[in-house]
């Protein structure tokens, strides 16, 4: 049982570990490199509470092995604000209670920042069919969806 | 409290603990680690139900990194015919559904336990365990566990002088029933069911416990009580309460699920007999299916009223699914299905039925959403039969302030005729309706707690606050807490920390359940703010040289209460602290009481669905919800509770159920099979917060958190009707389910 | 589980050659958004996974000649997505692989893996096999060419045999005047899986329909192309007379199983109405360009 080396960018910095082959990145950001903002929820890609952004692109680190991450350009929930200023996802959440439990709340924000990253001005239901691949119980995701609107038009009124 | 002048009360503050929740810092159980630790893994039962005849676990032992193993004769054991009852929960359940003894009672069920140096480890160990099963026969349905000759789980328990899996009943009466029939002009009688739902909360079951060489233990868990957790921890592992330190961790959700503990004692025991800190996570699958959902229920709705609306008679006959072990929540399904009206005759009985399943557990506002499922859908029968607006035929009934409810108390003032009239005053309530399309509405109730809680207020060195109070936060309670602290004490919100305490550094507070933390912990913050008022007061009165009934605490500052007093300029709570010690020592106090006085909460829904009538697909248009909360510390969190509650709702009456297979296995374990409301299945949810407050309350609180989920599973219902023509009396109104009811089968 | 291992492939060679050595005890890993959930549930337990993402030619989408497309793969959801000239081409294969999970599921899902899981209920499939798509598979003897509607022997069960591996999906030469459409029932708005799938593909000139393929999925233990629904669409200009014939046709040909997720009678009840619904997508595409 021989482990792999990795090498790769994890919030703009190297970072190298051994894992097994068949760590997924969610077991290894979590367990090996205390990021454990990304959540398991269902370990099946079906709540999206371990969303990370892989190489510009949105995706579940559950269903990730932590191989696949040599060469690559990872951002999760850890490096979303920068040096201690709250992204404004993240601060538009607290303003509008977009969060109850917060187990949800690093998926959701991940999602949010790739979809305004791709889709700077989306309609509700384009908020609404984004962010469907994150589940959340305690909110109703009503909240949620306006906060997300919220930003892309405070992003809209700044530019 | 002056209502005009409220600075904090009312204002939708940020939340303390929320930066720590957008940057994935919050410390959530699964997040906790500690040096030295190693995993548990749990071995659970394959069959619905047999007789573990032995268990060999030498095999497990020997293999590499495996610590410890163990099987219920490492948890005490609650003989069979003695009741010991803790809280809501009975300890020979609890004993049994956390570690099987001599039966497995449902498929999941755990019969032993590993620690072993790696997760993977602690796996491969269970599966080298060997057990030798006799298989039993087993009965998944209410129906077939009431048959004659169905299997019985549990020989001790008779009913009507037998062997039966009816575990207990409940019954309520007022007046005379059959009299009232007998006045009815119209009669509506029909039976519903409904199917077993989880509370759904993203986190599933997880905890870190280390027992050090002195036998002293500390937990960290996702749990709705650490008192509850130390209880129970004590009771099953035999370590005193005193030498239990339970600490809540961040919770992701719980919803009355995590009201008791499933993994708490054994890795306790396994912790004690590996001399290291043991941490167990159970996955997805485990949660569905070895976790409480509630209860799926059989009901009969009988109501009787005259032609001018007024109903003269009402029976709710119940059925509720337990799970393995008794316990399923009849209270709430016989007690507050017909709470929101003035009936004179009335009768609901609840039967309590165990079968091969998870054990229920209690699932916001536990039995009523059940109970007002048949009750809201029959009443909506009787308004068209008496060609009534519903929303009037309620109105007639409204129970009111002196109202004797069918389960004894007399209400006191309280909004439900509120809820209704603002129901039929809402633009929603007139807004057009489009092609197959319908609207329905429905009200509902729940008991709400008050319970026992404790806070301590201290004032720091440096002028500002910090509260401790005993109750875990799911809802942004904490945000409350300082909005309510800011307010009484007079500072900016921003000087309120607010952090709850463990076992150890809080006193005794009941359990993150029956919509009471903000109810209770407020009123023992407020006692322990008055006391520090007062200490303040003392501190300024010896400043100045004068009686301390000369002073008053206005604005953050003590002055003297009239000229006569003398002329001092005010003393800022910070001017104050920093003289603590020179007049006295710590400002600081706390305060422990049973709460008293939670009334009651009632609601009422409006639902538009729109249904495709060639798939049966119903969709939810749009939905409002009314509700009287009292007095709205929290706005936004608040209607945040409104909004989970109907979102949980809508769930239940479309898409989530609990499906058994033909080897009384559940097979749908996952987020893809079992299907809980994702964010483009929903429109906003609109909320309505009326304000009657609770005399009771200090600033007038009533329990907000359990009351959404009562009404929407009929509102929904009686929507569909509206948009198809025909009625559903079954949940969920899944696409095949309401395509069959469309085409008349 | 801990015998597991890992080989990241630069070329087609490479992961046809380790695939074939492990004789049968290998897998290929696209986006994993299948595998790896067989492999934590136990369904699968490969010893070797070869991951292919890293091979040039099975990541391309290459524009062959005009209007011709040849898609690699392990081509994600999110990336043919952005080829608009792609998603103008083929909408219904699009809004098909589109349907696929969420959009984490989207950054990285392929056609070819959706097409290689083998399941009866696979979103792209009837897409696929409507619009005549061809499969491009390498093996230890070369290249060879199969057409999607043979692709599949049963529920997860596929042509490919030990050694082989899907490199690209070939698609026709569009022609003018066609479009195509694929939907789907599910519970939910999104995040489950197909009850029932349908995909067409036609052309239409002066509304007359002459060429027409119809597929579906989640109804037979493979997805169906139906191929007597050409016969009687050519020719016509596909009134509603017409709709009703093919969508007794679908509904005869439905084989489904009863299981969570849908029972026999919905499945065949549902495959003719998004029959009729997704030729009239299919014919409003094709006007309204």
């Amino acid at each position: 049982m021989s482990k792999i080396q990795v090498s790769t960018n994890i919030n703009n910095e190297s970072v190298e570990y051994l894992c097994e082959p068949h760590d997924t990145m969610l077991n290894v950001l979590r367990n090996q490199l205390d990021l454990t903002g990304s959540k398991e929820s269902c370990g099946s890609g079906d709540c999206g509470s371990c969303s990370i952004i892989l190489d510009g692109e949105l995706v579940c680190s559950c269903l990730m092995l932590a191989a696949e991450a040599e060469g690559s350009k990872l951002e999760t929930i850890e490096g979303m604000s920068e040096g201690g200023k709250l992204h404004a996802l993240q601060q538009k959440f607290l303003e509008k209670a977009a969060l109850q439990c917060g187990i949800c709340t690093p998926g959701f924000l991940m999602a949010s920042k790739a979809l305004l990253d791709h889709n700077p001005t989306p309609t509700e239901t384009e908020v609404r069919f984004w962010l469907a691949g994150n589940l959340c119980r305690c909110t109703g995701y009503d909240k949620i969806v306006k906060a997300v609107l919220e930003v892309a038009d405070d992003m809209k009124e700044s530019a | 409290m002056n209502e005009i002048s409220n600075k904090w009360i009312g204002k939708n503050t940020v939340r303390p603990d929320g930066a720590e929740k957008v940057t994935g810092r919050a410390q959530y159980s699964s997040d906790t680690t500690m040096p030295g630790m190693i995993w548990g893994h749990v071995l659970r039962s394959p069959h619905p139900h047999a007789k573990i005849i032995s268990i060999n676990t030498k095999k497990a032992e020997a293999l590499a990194g495996v610590k410890s193993v163990i099987t219920s004769k490492d948890i005490v054991d609650f003989p069979l015919d003695t009741p010991v009852i803790l809280g809501i929960q009975d300890m020979r359940w609890m004993c049994r559904n956390v570690m099987a003894r001599d039966k497995v009672l449902f498929h999941g069920h755990p019969l032993a336990a590993v620690a072993a140096t790696t997760e993977a480890i602690a796996e491969k160990a269970c599966d080298l365990i060997e057990v030798e099963y006799e298989i039993l026969p087993w009965a998944i349905d209410i129906e077939d566990a009431i048959k004659d000759d169905a299997p019985i789980l549990h020989d001790h328990i008779q009913f009507n002088g037998k062997p039966s899996n009816i575990a207990g009943t409940l019954e309520h009466k007022k007046g005379d029933i059959e009299e009232g029939f007998a006045k009815a002009d119209v009669i509506i009688e029909k039976d519903f069911k409904t199917e077993a739902v989880h509370q759904g909360y993203l986190e599933t079951h997880s905890c870190l416990v280390s027992v050090a060489a002195d036998g002293r233990a500390t937990i960290w868990s996702s749990s709705q009580g650490q008192f509850m957790v130390r209880a129970m921890t004590s009771f099953l592992t035999g370590i005193p309460q005193s030498n239990i330190r339970a600490i809540p961790a961040e919770i992701g959700g719980g919803f009355g699920g995590k009201t008791i503990v499933y993994l708490e004692p054994l890795a306790t025991v396994l912790s004690q007999k590996t001399g290291r800190p043991v941490k167990i996570v159970m996955n997805r699958e485990d949660t569905m299916r070895a976790s409480g959902p509630t209860s799926g229920s059989k009901s009969t709705i009988k109501i009787g009223a005259t032609n001018d609306g007024k109903i003269v008679a009402a029976q709710g006959i119940y059925y509720l699914q337990a799970g393995a072990f008794p316990g399923s929540p009849i209270r709430g399904a016989a007690g507050c299905s017909l709470a929101p009206y003035d009936i004179p005759n009335a009768h609901t009985f609840g039967y309590d039925v165990v079968s091969n399943r998870s054990k229920v557990a209690a699932y916001r506002a536990p039995g009523a959403p059940i109970g007002a499922y048949g009750v809201e859908c029959v009443l909506d029968e009787i308004a068209e039969a008496l060609k009534m607006c519903p929303l009037e035929l309620r109105k007639i009934n409204a129970a009111k302030e002196g109202t004797k409810a069918v389960h004894g108390p007399v209400f006191p003032k309280m909004g439900y005729i509120e809820t209704l009239d603002a129901a039929i005053n809402h633009p929603h309530y007139k807004a057009p309706l489009g092609k197959h399309q319908g609207r329905g509405v429905a009200s509902g109730f729940w008991f709400n707690a008050g319970g026992e809680s404790s806070a301590q207020l201290n004032i720091t060195e440096d002028g500002n606050v910090v509260v401790t109070t005993g109750h875990p936060d799911i809802g942004g309670s904490r945000a409350s807490i300082a909005n309510i602290t800011a307010e009484l004490l007079g500072i900016h919100h921003d000087r309120v920390s607010v952090l709850i305490g463990d076992t150890a550094t809080i006193g005794y507070s009941n359990l993150t359940g029956g919509s009471r933390v903000l109810f209770a912990s407020a009123m023992v913050v407020t006692e322990s703010a008055q006391i520090v008022i007062n200490q303040l007061k003392q501190r300024a009165a010896k400043i100045w040289g004068i009686d301390e009934d000369a002073i008053e605490w206005e604005n953050g500052e003590a002055r003297p209460a009239g000229d006569n007093a003398g002329k001092f300029a005010p003393l800022t709570l910070a001017e104050i602290a920093d003289k603590a010690t020179a007049t006295g020592g710590p400002i600081g106090a706390g305060y422990q009481v049973n709460t008293e006085g939670a009334e009651g909460g009632f609601a009422t829904h409006i639902c538009d669905v729109e249904v495709d009538m060639d798939l049966g697909i119903v969709r939810v248009k749009r939905y409002t919800s009314i509700q009287d909360v009292g007095k709205a510390i929290h706005p936004d969190y608040v209607e945040g509770q409104l909004q989970g509650g109907c979102a949980q709702g809508i769930g239940w009456a479309l898409s989530e159920e609990y499906i058994y297979n033909k080897d009384g296995h559940l097979d749908n374990t996952g987020f893809l099979d079992y299907r809980m409301p994702v964010c483009s299945d929903l429109p906003m949810l609109d909320t309505v917060i009326i304000e009657v407050p609770n005399p009771k309350h200090p600033q007038g609180v009533r329990g907000v958190g359990e009351v959404p989920l009562v009404p929407p599973l009929a509102a929904i219902s009686n929507a569909v009707y509206q948009a198809i023509g025909k009625r559903s009396y079954s949940l969920p109104m899944s696409p095949p389910k309401v395509l069959k009811i469309i085409e008349g089968n | 589980m801990s015998e597991t291992q890992y080989l990241a492939a630069k070329t087609i060679d490479e992961a046809v050659s380790a695939h074939s050595k492990a004789n049968g005890s290998a897998r290929f890993l696209a986006g994993g958004t299948d595998l790896l959930v067989q492999i934590k549930s136990g369904i699968k337990k490969p010893k070797l996974v070869i991951d292919i993402k890293k091979i040039v030619e099975l990541n391309a989408i290459k524009e062959v000649s005009d209007n011709e497309f040849m898609v690699g793969a392990s081509v994600s959801g999110a990336n043919l997505n952005r080829n608009n000239k792609f998603t103008k081409l083929w909408p219904g294969v699009i809004e098909a692989f589109r349907l696929i999970g969420s959009e984490q599921i989207q950054g990285r899902a392929s056609l070819g893996g959706n097409l290689c899981n083998g399941s009866p209920a696979g979103d792209s499939v009837p897409a696929l096999i409507a619009a005549g798509c061809i499969a491009i598979i390498a093996g230890p003897d070369g290249k060879k060419e199969i057409p999607i509607e043979n692709f599949h022997k049963g529920p997860g069960k596929t042509v490919l045999e030990n050694g082989e591996m899907l490199v690209s999906l070939k698609f026709p030469k569009r022609e003018i005047n066609s479009s195509d459409a694929y939907l789907r029932m599910t519970p939910r708005t999104e995040m489950d899986i197909a009850v029932v799938g349908c995909g067409v593909n036609i052309t239409l000139e002066n509304n007359v329909c002459t060429a027409a393929r119809v597929s579906l999925g989640a109804v037979a233990p493979t997805p169906l192309l139906i191929k007597d629904a050409s016969d009687i669409m050519i020719g016509t200009d596909l009134n509603s007379d017409i709709l009703d014939k093919v969508a007794n046709l679908c509904i005869k040909a439905c084989n489904p199983i009863n299981d969570k997720r849908g029972t026999i009678d919905y499945r065949t009840k549902v495959a003719g109405v998004l029959l009729k619904r997704s030729v009239l997508i299919a014919i409003d595409r094709i006007k309204g360009n």
